[in-house]
């Protein structure tokens, strides 16, 4: 019984990770920002809700954990993938933007090229 | 043929994460297991495998490996509240931009290793690569030049893959 309310907490928590990214989303002011919430403060939360149901069900422990080391081997490629592609057809920044590096080093590659 | 050692070093692997996966040991499932590793293994092992990988085995480079497990797992854990907090303040607090950094690892997989730990700490994202530089977009920057950065995001990273994959 014990280990079903651990669990259960783990996943309330990974929950609420979830929910935070979501609402990253709808509250960043651009792209590169929303999937840095919207991507990554998932990260914790899809880790904690496998822990937790690993705790709930002792069986699934290992196959959660290669579901979770799945997760976290490609989440960084996908959303490398995803802001490189951004950046190169010029999807705008926020103008709360400090600095942009990338924009410098490289022209933007023009539509046709896409 | 030269990409032969390393079809053969990703079988293993491969092989096994099947077994893991389906949590069982009949026979039929470890024969069917064995032809998808090979098939896997023969359109896909490339460098990430080659025989320099063994590497990993030398004791000093795997007790850095080990201990590279927990320290991603804080690195993850602290960057995700930070996230986190930036999103609930009322006034978001953040100084988004992109930032290069230089890295001092030599070895492709190193590399993607590094660009990967930094994506996965959120905060950093890691939006392209260019020979030793790293271009990241940071939510939060907090320092614009290339030392700074590569202080505040590299480093920590960089002292144990120098050694696991250097």
């Amino acid at each position: 019984m014990v280990h079903h309310i651990v669990g259960a907490v783990f996943v309330l928590i990974g929950a609420l990770f979830l929910f935070l990214g979501a609402l990253g989303i709808v509250r960043m002011p651009d792209l590169y920002n929303r999937m840095q919430t919207g991507t990554k403060a998932t990260t914790l939360g899809n880790v904690l809700t496998m822990l937790g149901l690993g705790i709930m069900h002792p069986a699934w422990l290992l196959k959660l954990t290669l579901i979770a080391l799945f997760v976290l081997f490609t989440n960084p490629i996908s959303s490398h993938a995803l802001a490189r592609a951004a950046h190169r057809v010029g999807v705008p920044m926020t103008p709360l933007t400090v600095k942009d590096t990338l924009k410098d080093k490289k022209p933007v590659v023009k539509e046709a090229e896409v | 043929m030269q990409r032969l050692p390393s079809i053969l070093i990703a079988i293993g692997p491969l092989w096994l994460l099947w077994i893991a996966l389906t949590g069982s040991t009949d026979p039929e499932e470890l024969v069917a297991g064995g032809i998808v590793a090979v098939l896997v293994a023969v359109l896909a092992g490339g460098e990430p495998f080659s025989p320099a990988s063994l590497k990993i085995f030398q004791p000093r480079r795997f007790a850095y490996a080990l201990a590279y497990i927990p320290y991603m797992i804080w690195a993850i854990i602290v960057a995700n509240f930070d996230v986190a907090r930036r999103v609930i303040a009322p006034k978001m607090p953040i100084r988004p931009g992109i930032v290069t950094v230089k890295t001092k690892l030599k070895t492709p997989v190193g590399r993607l290793a590094l660009a990967n730990s930094i994506t996965l700490t959120p905060g950093t994202l890691t939006v392209d690569i260019c020979g030793d530089e790293l271009c990241i977009h940071w939510i939060y920057v907090a320092h614009e030049d290339i030392e700074g950065a590569t202080r505040e995001i590299v480093e920590g990273f960089e002292k144990y893959l120098e050694v696991i994959f250097g």
